[in-house]
């Protein structure tokens, strides 16, 4: 199976006359995830209402693991989990029941149903809760309960809808390790997020949103490359001489950028990571270092800087 | 489904009643077990039991004159109460407005529509299954209300019930599963149309209370308007009664109350004043009981009528929710 699990061509949604979602090209392949990335309002949502079916597109094609969704909603709906944002269950029932539930409407079996909610529960660490009502649930279960549900129809593709929104950081953690398992197990997962720099940790490939259009796509590296320009940075921090040290770095072979960030604290960008040259450099110079970091490249800094320059662009 | 193939394209997959019991049964286990429906259980029980033993009671010093005996435990009155075709005529509508007010829209609130939408069903079953259930629950509560007052009747009035007086009251039990539709579906319209429960809730009722509060009047002082009486003939009287019964006869509940008359009074021949003097020009002695299918007759232009108000609400519905943006 080496088709793309995801394939848009020129996909567009209008409403009325503003365009939620603007001639997208996405392309999501078996066994990876993608991240869906950009602020709200940015035609996230809309696309996953498209690539499941429950909105048809204005114009342009979807094929969801070579289907339509919009001609064949139920085989792509039966092979899709979609985890809505701030998902919800029916509060009174429990787990248990609100499984049962999206399993009948699954049309699954009854034996192989109760079979497979147990194997979902227990796996979501959810097994010793499962018959309490998801009122009582915090935000982190239900987000588990969520992945359980889709669990169920054992899927081949999971599509998130900011799942790490309103969770605790140490929550958030555990989820974000939840889909590397996710991922582990072949299923491709489609992740749509505002909160960047937690979702970047998982993603294989990203695609950044601006105002309906995907205006980025690659993997973080790439993107932090292409548009953070040198996209290495290091910071240094020395004591010694200011003037011999600064000038050493900004010497460096394949430097493109130096600077002072602060008191006895220096910045280099580079080409490639320049981390023992630097350090050799600062020693050279008669310094002494105390510090040397690499920075991971940011998205929040990807996406800041890139729409800076767009803006400027326009203005200019 | 044929039809629906468009040029190029293909036809939806599959049938839009897939996961329709599994809805069905979801819903009527809500509802069943809620303490909303217990509440209303409870008040129509107490009221079905006090008026119909009241009834009893009249009807125990009249055994033996009446032939349809049993059918008088639905109308018969003795102060304070109301005979029980009012209550029900009154009560009905909120049990059914109180069953479907939230039932769409409080699935949008709880943020599990876009859940239960991404799962292989069409939109079709959800809102037919949501339906389906208050319909129902709605039979159900209604059906053990029947046997109830049919099994204190066996008891209070110590006769066996004739084959005919079964057949009526069952028809009319029917007329009220019916009548109780129109009021779920116009609930369930307005769930679907309203984000708020509570705006739901209070349009649905306001609609109610327009009917049985305000309508009557208007229909009065719109047939006066429309056909003035200018100089006292009979004529002019039975042709501004006629319009006034044709205004009001857009109300579910005339057409419910007059189903109901058409059944549980078997000499009844016609409907308002020109029935009246119809029987009296026709001499047909009054009280002479028609055949049920003549009854029957009678009502069925109503009956049709409560039902076709039931679909087409739905059908509004229906399309409302098709069209709808499930995101939240």
């Amino acid at each position: 199976m080496d088709a793309p699990v995801i394939q848009t061509q020129e996909l567009t949604k209008r409403y009325g006359n503003f365009v939620a979602v603007d001639r997208l090209n996405l392309v999501v392949e078996p066994g990876e995830v993608f991240g869906l990335l950009g602020p709200n309002g940015s035609g996230k949502t809309t696309t996953i209402l498209m690539l499941l079916g429950l909105t048809e597109p204005t114009s342009g094609t979807v094929w969801v693991m070579g289907l339509d969704p919009a001609r064949q909603p139920l085989s792509v709906k039966s092979r899709v989990g979609y985890i809505p944002d701030q998902v919800g269950f029916y509060d009174d029932l429990t787990a248990r029941e609100n499984l049962i539930y999206i399993a009948k409407l699954n049309g699954i079996p009854r034996a192989e149903a109760y079979r497979r909610i147990d194997d979902a529960l227990e796996r979501m660490g959810l097994t010793e809760v499962a018959d309490r009502p998801v009122g009582t649930y915090s935000r982190g279960m239900r987000q588990r309960l969520g992945v359980a549900e889709v669990l169920i129809k054992r899927p081949a593709l999971i599509i998130m809808d900011e799942p790490t929104l309103g969770l605790d950081p140490e929550a958030a953690r555990e989820f974000l390790n939840t889909i590397r398992d996710l991922k582990a197990q072949g299923i491709t997962v489609l992740v749509a997020s505002h909160l960047l720099h937690q979702v970047q940790a998982v993603c294989d490939r990203v695609g950044l949103f601006h105002r309906g259009r995907m205006v980025l796509e690659g993997t973080v590296e790439e993107l932090a490359r292409r548009v953070l320009g040198g996209g290495y940075r290091v910071h240094v921090e020395a004591t010694g001489p200011q003037a011999a040290i600064l000038e050493a770095l900004r010497c460096l072979p394949d430097a493109t950028k130096a600077e002072t960030t602060g008191p006895e604290k220096y910045m280099v960008e580079g080409r490639r990571d320049l981390r023992g040259e630097a350090a050799r450099a600062v020693v050279e110079a008669g310094g002494s270092l105390r510090a040397l970091q690499l920075e991971e490249p940011s998205l929040d800094d990807v996406y800041a800087r890139y729409f800076q320059e767009v803006e400027y662009g326009r203005e200019g | 489904m044929a039809a629906k193939v468009e040029a190029g394209r293909l036809p939806r997959e599959g049938s839009p009643w897939t996961g329709l019991w599994a809805v069905v049964t979801k819903e009527m286990a809500d509802y069943l077990t809620g303490i909303r429906m217990l509440i209303l259980e409870v008040l129509i029980v107490l009221t079905a039991a006090g008026t119909v033993f009241m009834a009893a009671e009249t009807l125990r010093t009249t055994v033996g004159q009446d032939r349809f005996l049993f059918l008088r435990l639905f109308t018969a009155q003795r102060d304070p109460l109301p005979a029980f075709i009012g209550f029900l005529a009154f009560l009905v509508p909120l049990i059914a407005i109180a069953l479907t007010f939230d039932t769409v829209n409080g699935e949008f609130n709880r943020r599990t529509l876009s859940r239960v939408l991404a799962q292989p069903i069409y939109r079709d079953a959800l809102l037919f299954g949501k339906f389906l259930a208050g319909f129902f629950t709605l039979t159900l509560v209604l059906t053990a209300i029947w046997l109830l007052v049919f099994g204190m009747g066996l008891v209070r009035l110590g006769v066996p019930p004739g084959g005919e007086e079964v057949a009526r009251s069952l028809l009319f039990l029917l007329a009220t599963i019916f009548y109780g539709g129109v009021w779920l579906a116009l609930a369930l319209l307005f769930s679907v149309r309203f984000r708020q429960p509570a705006t739901a809730a209070l349009a649905s009722i306001a609609v109610w209370l327009f009917f049985t509060v305000f309508w009557g009047m208007i229909a009065q002082g719109l047939s006066q308007l429309l056909v003035p009486i200018r100089y006292g003939l009979v004529q002019e009287v039975l042709a501004q009664n006629q319009v006034a019964m044709t205004l009001s006869r857009l109300s579910p509940i005339t057409l419910y109350t007059e189903v109901t008359m058409a059944l549980l009074y078997p000499s009844l021949r016609a409907f308002g004043l020109v029935g009246v003097l119809l029987q009296l020009q026709e001499g047909v002695i009054l009280g002479a009981p028609l055949p049920l299918s003549q009854s029957l007759l009678l009502a069925w232009p109503q009956f049709t009528g409560l039902v076709a108000v039931t679909v087409l609400l739905f059908a509004v519905s229906y399309i409302l929710f098709q069209r709808q943006e499930i995101r939240a």
